[in-house]
């Protein structure tokens, strides 16, 4: 249990957000709740709010990506933070500096927040141990253990659509081994007492022991969606797969690609999910990504509010504690 | 612990005396904006008392807040919702109680990033001094000298009842 207590003080607010996986429940609720308020806040004529005004955040991307990057570049944006990018896979480290190195490095820049997206699991972990106290580690996603953020956004766009975990049965279809977002939605669910997790995947893309986690294990399509309310669809980690998991792109798509027609056999009402970047005809039928039925889009833009929350709220536990004046 | 319980009272005033204030200032129409909680209350209870027709907005200022790299996030009540176009509007913001003047601030602030007011009128229900901006209430329900350690909750919204508090 290392993990709750590098990310939550000792007055049980977050000072890191490296983990869904032991986040009490009134922290993740509070976290959604907070991304409510700020989604207003995107709809406005100026579409900015004084909370980070001064404060300075750093992405530090050790891996690729476009969305979550731009997301909390522009979450960051919103709150008056000022943000730098920073993709070291191409910069810094390829000379030869060492990622203790580069930190230190950084933080002689007056950083206050680092957005960490690294490679290997537990490199979020790992520079919150050996950050200055008053910087704040928002994990963006390490290897194959967790990517948080993604699984509160997804947690906050199935409540605006099915309010109540205890009633919905939520199916996370595809690559279950190399998914950092699976792990991370499968607590988050946990945690909102979600009534019923599906896994549903080939057994070459199951990660061994996954029932522990709670879930129930589907290895056919069909079978799997029956009378499900939500279906989380998730990409193929092509750069993740070593050696022979699946027979061809297109075998998979014939046995889990998610077609209107298997979409028939999910609750009438079921919304379809996506953390994208999406492989159409590979996951995904192109009806369905862009069907009545799909909240792909929707997903991104509740991204932006969750990161606003994350920051905001690990930001101000960064401070002591003070009395309300009127 | 002292208790004021003739807020409707207090409240037909207030309201009688905010139609002279936008008559004197050649307003007719306005938008009413409460600050959450009490302001809110108060908002609705003298659009009742106006037979204003028009939605009430509702500022939640916590993202505002001057205090934010003291004690962090506030927890917030609900999200801020002005159901019209500010811009050009005449907006007549109303809270509870009236003290440093932060709060005014924060409002303030937020209310400009939905648009440009065509003015901005103050209505507070309790005016309890000890300002440290400089801002002042155009309609003041009650005026109370308090000290510092003391405090003045509004509960409600059903019935409204002012409560002093003094700290032991």
């Amino acid at each position: 249990m290392s993990a709750p207590t590098l990310q939550t003080g000792a007055d049980g607010r977050l000072r890191h957000l490296l983990t869904v996986e032991g986040l009490p429940r009134p922290r993740l609720e509070e976290l959604l709740n907070t991304a409510e308020s700020f989604l207003g806040v995107t709809q406005r004529e100026v579409k900015k709010v004084p909370l980070l005004r001064g404060k300075t955040v750093v992405n530090l991307f050790f891996e690729s990506s476009t969305r979550t990057r731009t997301t909390f570049e522009l979450a960051a944006k919103r709150l008056s933070a000022d943000v730098i990018n920073l993709s070291v896979s191409t910069s810094a480290t390829v000379k030869g500096e060492s990622l203790l190195d580069t930190l230190r490095n950084l933080e002689a820049m007056h950083a206050d927040i680092f957005v960490v997206r690294h490679g290997t699991s537990g490199a979020a972990h790992f520079i919150a141990q050996h950050c200055l106290p008053h910087v704040a580690v928002l994990n963006a996603g390490d290897g194959r253990h967790a990517h948080p953020t993604q699984a509160l956004l997804d947690v906050f766009t199935i409540r605006r659509h099915k309010p109540n975990f205890d009633q919905i049965k939520v199916a996370i279809v595809g690559d279950i081994l190399n998914s950092r977002v699976a792990r991370s939605q499968i607590h988050a669910l946990t945690i909102l007492d979600t009534a019923e997790v599906r896994v549903v995947a080939p057994r070459t893309l199951l990660p061994v022991g996954i029932e522990s986690l709670g879930v129930k294990v589907f290895t056919d399509l069909t079978q799997g969606l029956a009378g499900v309310d939500v279906i989380i669809m998730l990409r193929l980690q092509k750069e993740r797969m070593r050696g022979a998991l699946l027979p061809s792109e297109h075998e998979y798509y014939r046995q889990f690609g998610l077609t209107e027609a298997r979409l028939q056999g999910a609750h009438p009402e079921a919304i379809v999910m996506h953390p994208g970047p999406i492989n159409r005809g590979v996951e995904i039928d192109s009806s369905v990504a862009d069907g009545a039925r799909s909240v792909i889009l929707e997903q991104v833009t509740n991204g932006i509010a969750i990161r606003m929350a994350a920051m905001s709220l690990i930001m101000g536990t960064r401070t002591q504690d003070g009395r309300e004046v009127g | 612990m002292m208790q004021l319980d003739d807020i409707p009272g207090i409240l037909n005033d207030m309201a009688g005396a905010l139609s002279q204030h936008l008559d004197r200032r050649g307003v007719s129409d306005f938008a009413l904006v409460g600050i959450h909680t009490g302001g809110m209350w108060i908002a609705r209870a003298l659009q009742a008392c106006l037979d204003h027709n028009d939605p009430v907005g509702g500022l939640d200022i916590s993202f505002y807040r001057d205090d934010f790299t003291r004690i962090g996030l506030h927890p917030r009540v609900q999200p801020s919702s002005l159901p019209f176009q500010v811009e050009n509007r005449h907006v007549v913001l109303v809270d509870d109680v009236l003290y440093t003047g932060r709060t005014i601030r924060a409002a303030l602030n937020e209310i400009f990033d939905y648009g440009r007011p065509a003015s901005v009128t103050l209505v507070v229900l309790v005016d309890r001094g000890g300002r440290e901006l400089p801002i002042a209430a155009d309609v003041v329900g009650l005026e109370v000298a308090l000290a510092a350690g003391n405090h003045i909750k509004l509960s409600g919204p059903d019935p409204l009842s002012l409560n002093i508090l003094q700290d032991p």
